[in-house]
This record gives C-alpha cells, structure tokens and sequence, in this order.
C-alpha cells in the first residue's frame, strides 16, 4: 500500500459518465480516494450510503471523494442512480485494477479492488492511508474526517 | 462571514443515555443504532428486545440503502411525542411490507395517536434535527452498519449478547 509522504501515482481513468478524469484534474482540492471491492455488494452499499450521508460536511471540510472499483462506467452510473450518490467513481476497468495496484489496493486473489482510504493534498501528495485489514470492513466515515482534521492540522 | 461554523464528526465516543433517549426494559445498558428500514434490524429486533437489558434506542437511517428510512424514523419519533415511541417501532419492524403514508396514519390511529398532531410533528424540523443528532453521534462511534449495538462504551457484536 502507498504511504503518506509519497507522490500519488499518475491516472487517468474514466467515471461515471465515461469522461476521462486524471490526477492532475484532482490539483487545488484536497481529494479522499475510496478503494471499495464492487459496486451493488452489500458491504460497498452500505459503505457508500453512509458516505453520501455525510457527504457535505465532507465537502464542507474542503474534500472531495471520489470512488474507485474495477467496475465499469456503466455500472458505477447504475449503482449512483440506485443509491442516490452524488460521489463520483472511476471505473479502474480496462486494464483492471491497473490504478488501484499503483496504490498498492488492489487484491490479486479476489480480482477487486481492496477497501481502502488514501488523502491526497492540494499538490498531488499523500498525506493518510488506510487499509482495511479484511474487505468486510468499513472505515467508518469518522475516520475521513479524522483525517482531514490531522492533515489540516499538519 | 466569518469563520463557519462546521459540523465536527470526527471520531467520538458514543454520547452516554441521556435524557432526550428512548429507552426500554432493565438490565445491563445496551445502546443500539437503528435504522427502522434495515430487515438485519427487524430481524434483530426481536433478539434484542427480548435480552434482559435496559436498550437505548438510537436512530441511523441510511436512506440511500432504504429510502423510507427518514421518514419511518421521523414518524416513530412523532408518536414519541404522544409517548408511544416503541410501540410504533414494533409496529414498523412487525410489518416491513407496509410503510407508505397511508400506512403511518393507519398505524398511528391503531396506536390512538392525534393523527393531526402525528402528520404535523413528523414533517417537522426539531425532528428532523433530533434524529439528524443521533445519526452523527453514530457516525463519530464509527458506526457503519446496523444495528450497531454498544456496550459500556465498546461495540459488540450482537451474536455475543447472551438472553
């Protein structure tokens, strides 16, 4: 997994919507990357649905979340419309999990990505990672603003 | 304007019982997070209410997951406020199928409620605020799955509950 201190890898990845989204698009914002394994699981749904419930007291906070899964656009636009998100997600498609195995979250035996957290500052850097020990966990939304408080604070 | 005032939701413990709380039964304290549209809740319920503990009642509705949530947490509060708040849990978790607004009033008027008293005070913001409140205290325990059930402090898994 990729630590605090070091450059976010490069990307360029496609949402939702199918428009292509790289790191550099993430510059001036602090951003929260959520690693989750699939969307419709059960625990993703319920991780994702207590996200967009404190989702503007995140952004408020001054971060964005953005979600990330080997799913595919298509499947991430469903999985929005069916929760009701406003959080965007990049589909880590095609090659599969390519993003998420250069931050270290992605898990050669399930084929998905692992559940993870990774803040990345206003100039592209890492500034907090957390790793799930199980992909049946879920960092609970406290530990988002945990974290924004600590790198505020840095 | 000056500095905004935000809403602190880092990580907290979960707040003691409080007077504002709904609370039912004796015994060993257990405080619970529910969401009144979740079926692991209706399932647990049974189970939790039948423990020989004194349940703090907390409201956790994710209305991404269950879009009447919000709603069926407000209403339980409004019969709350004509103090038949469990009661009007046990009616929502004993039939799931059955929650659209007509259904409510039904329920309500079964309970002997004011119906016009129950559709004013439901829609309400200080409801709306009072279980907006025991959502966040939730989110700063870590809670991210219900029901999430807390004992002295510590969460515990339900299947660890003896009763």
């Amino acid at each position: 997994m990729i630590e605090a201190g070091e450059p976010a890898p490069d990307f360029t990845l496609a949402n939702h919507k199918g428009e292509q989204v790289s790191l550099a698009d993430l510059r001036g914002r602090k951003t929260m990357l959520v690693f989750y394994p699939g969307d419709f699981s059960p625990t993703c749904t319920d991780q994702l649905s207590i996200y967009q419930e404190v989702l503007s007291e995140i952004n408020e906070a001054g971060v964005q979340l953005l979600g990330v899964s080997v799913d595919s656009s298509w499947t991430h636009n469903a999985f929005r419309k069916k929760l009701g998100l406003d959080i965007p997600l990049l589909a880590d498609f095609h090659p599969k999990g390519k993003m998420s195995a250069a931050y270290g979250a992605y898990l050669e035996d399930w084929g998905t990505t692992n559940r993870s957290l990774v803040l990345i500052d206003e100039e592209g850097m890492v500034r907090w990672v957390y790793e799930c020990p199980t992909p049946l966990e879920i960092p609970g939304a406290n530990l988002i603003f945990d974290a924004v408080g600590k790198s505020s604070a840095d | 304007m000056g500095s905004q005032a935000l809403t602190d939701l880092s990580s907290a413990p979960v707040p003691p019982r409080g007077p504002g709380d709904h609370v039912r039964g004796e015994g060993e304290e257990l405080i619970v997070y529910v969401d009144l549209g979740c079926p692991r809740c209706a399932a647990a319920w049974e189970r939790i209410t039948a423990l020989p503990a004194r349940i703090v009642f907390r409201h956790f509705p994710v209305a991404g997951k269950h879009p009447r949530s919000p709603t069926l947490h407000a209403a339980a509060e409004a019969a709350g406020e004509q103090g038949s708040f469990f009661e009007m849990v046990d009616s929502l978790f004993a039939d799931r199928g059955r929650v659209d607004d007509p259904h409510l009033w039904r329920r309500a008027e079964q309970l002997g409620l004011d119906l016009d008293r129950f559709e004013a005070e439901r829609r309400s913001q200080a409801i709306a605020d009072r279980v907006r409140a025991d959502f966040e205290s939730g989110i700063r325990a870590g809670v991210s799955g219900t029901p999430a059930v807390f004992r002295e402090g510590q969460k515990v898994s339900l299947e660890t509950l003896s009763g």
